[in-house]
């Protein structure tokens, strides 16, 4: 049996909508120097690293390599990357520290949304000839989503808007967070559609950031701090890609991955679930099958912070954060890719 | 089958921006000073051109800004001989790497003025500037690099750089 796997330390420079003072490096170098600070590792106490990022983002190819100008590379590191969200590389250090030789992992992924066209740059993940000439961009592909849902009954335009409430009110306490405060039901539902029935509060914000966490194994974790964040399991499942296959009103890769990993064998305290646009989170949470008494995104979510490919990473921050301090003993994890949440990621995290 | 469709065209157009950072930044508002600037590692000393977020070495930003010279030395090259779009000068040319004087890391930038049989390694090299009124953040604010004519500099004096 393989040690157990633990995030022990996070860092996240905060969520803004613009950052024009840092370049690739610049974003990573002081967040993974924290992340290590805090817990008195430097690179060369890393075993494996691994970033999640896309250079669709930048329009810049090889972005990702930019971003290694952010570490000490020098002499050489192991290190790796996925043209996905962090949290997917999260999942490839864990793989890659069960093989047993090596006890440190550094995980990083950084979203600079601020520079390209987001909502068209998302339908290019489509079929490129059956799809993408329509040009179903970021809020028609939620639009499709959020209809069908609707349609179906399970969902109104109001609970969408009741979602949008709560989750920048939770962010007020979130110093990463960029759109935070205390909004109103009725003046989210005047709003005009952008896309029926999306409307821009339905909608994530477009954040520029870079996180990053280390896991350590064992014995290692338990040495570098006091109550490591356990992960007691994790999983990750995909959909078709073809839109027109799938029932856009349930998440089914969700669902399997949530019994996959026992997400319900325990009583648990928060969610940290990754659904950038308000209707997702009815989906998810009912794909978890979580409780009412389960606190969901205690940390605003993607609708108060989206430094797009690192937000899922985020979700693993906000949850292993609570439970470093003791406010969490048990929490859920889910982290998204693709269009209309085609692959989900679900994980448990554990103080004990 | 004869109707078979063998070709459709699917046209993408994304326009993107670009935020350099806050170090080369530095670097590319010294070229349109007709200057160039490198970044020194708070721990190994070496400058490096640009000045970058992070020294490889010791993982710190290069933030203490200092000036370089714009001659320095050919370290290595290669000729190039194949026409393709958006060329500046006509094959055969030289593009070369040179490690300007107070630098530790080399830059890359064509080499004229010399049929390029005759260049060579330890070649002294200075940057050719564009007239005043074309400078601007950009490293074609640089024509390109032509011997200065000096005694070539022996290969231990820039053999770290190869």
């Amino acid at each position: 049996m393989s040690q157990p796997i633990a995030i022990v330390s996070v860092a996240q420079l905060p969520s803004i909508r613009r950052d024009r003072t840092r370049d690739e490096a610049e974003m990573v170098q002081p967040i993974v120097t924290e992340a290590m600070q805090k817990i008195g590792l430097k690179q060369a106490d890393i075993g494996f690293t691994c970033s999640g990022s896309s250079d669709y983002l930048v329009g810049r190819p090889f972005s990702f390599v930019a971003a290694v100008d952010g570490l000490v590379t020098w002499p050489p590191i192991r290190e790796s990357h996925v043209e996905m969200d962090g949290a997917w590389a999260l999942f490839e250090a864990l793989i890659r520290l069960r093989h047993g030789d090596i006890d440190t992992a550094l995980v990083f992924a950084f979203g600079k949304s601020s520079l390209g066209p987001i909502p068209d740059v998302m339908n290019v993940q489509n079929d490129p000839y059956y799809v993408q000439p329509l040009n179903l961009d970021s809020f028609s592909q939620a639009a499709l989503q959020a209809r069908a849902m609707i349609d179906a009954g399970k969902a109104t335009e109001r609970d969408f808007a009741e979602i949008v409430v709560r989750n920048r009110r939770n962010a007020k306490s979130n110093p990463n967070a960029q759109v935070k405060g205390d909004f109103d039901v009725e003046a989210i539902l005047a709003e005009k559609t952008i896309s029926s029935p999306i409307r821009k509060s339905f909608s994530p914000p477009l954040s520029d950031s870079c996180v990053a966490v280390v896991l350590a194994s064992g014995d290692k974790a338990k040495k570098l701090v006091k109550r490591p964040a356990w992960i007691r399991g994790i999983d990750h499942r995909i959909e078709p890609y073809s839109l027109g296959v799938r029932d856009l009103t349930q998440s089914v890769s969700t669902r399997i991955a949530a019994e996959k990993v026992g997400v319900n064998a325990k009583k648990n305290d928060i969610a940290e679930i990754h659904t950038p646009f308000a209707h997702q989170e009815i989906l998810i949470k009912e794909a978890l099958g979580l409780d009412s008494s389960v606190v969901v995104n205690p940390s605003g979510g993607a609708l108060a912070a989206n430094p797009i490919m690192a937000t899922g990473l985020i979700r693993f921050i906000e949850a292993a954060t609570r439970i470093h301090a003791g406010e969490a003993n048990r929490a859920i994890v889910h982290a998204t890719s693709g269009v209309t949440m085609q692959q989900n990621l679900v994980a448990v995290l554990e103080g004990e | 089958m004869s109707d078979m469709i063998t070709r459709i065209k699917t046209p993408v157009r994304l326009e993107y921006g670009v935020y350099p950072g806050s170090h080369y930044t530095t670097y590319l508002n010294a070229l349109a000073q007709g200057r160039f600037v490198g970044g020194r590692c708070p721990e190994s000393k070496k400058v490096y051109v640009p000045p970058r977020g992070a020294s490889p070495t010791s993982g710190q930003p290069t933030d203490e800004i200092v000036d370089v010279q714009d001659s320095g030395v050919l370290t290595t090259f290669c000729v190039i001989r194949l026409a393709f779009p958006g060329q500046k000068m006509k094959p055969p040319y030289c593009f070369g790497a040179i490690v300007l004087d107070g630098a530790d890391l080399p830059i890359y930038h064509l080499i004229g003025n010399i049929p390029y049989e005759e260049v060579r390694m330890g070649m002294r090299v200075k940057a050719q500037w564009k007239p005043r009124d074309q400078w601007g953040p950009t490293l074609e604010s640089v024509d390109f690099f032509a011997p200065t004519g000096e005694p070539d500099a022996p290969f231990e004096s820039y053999s770290e750089h190869l």
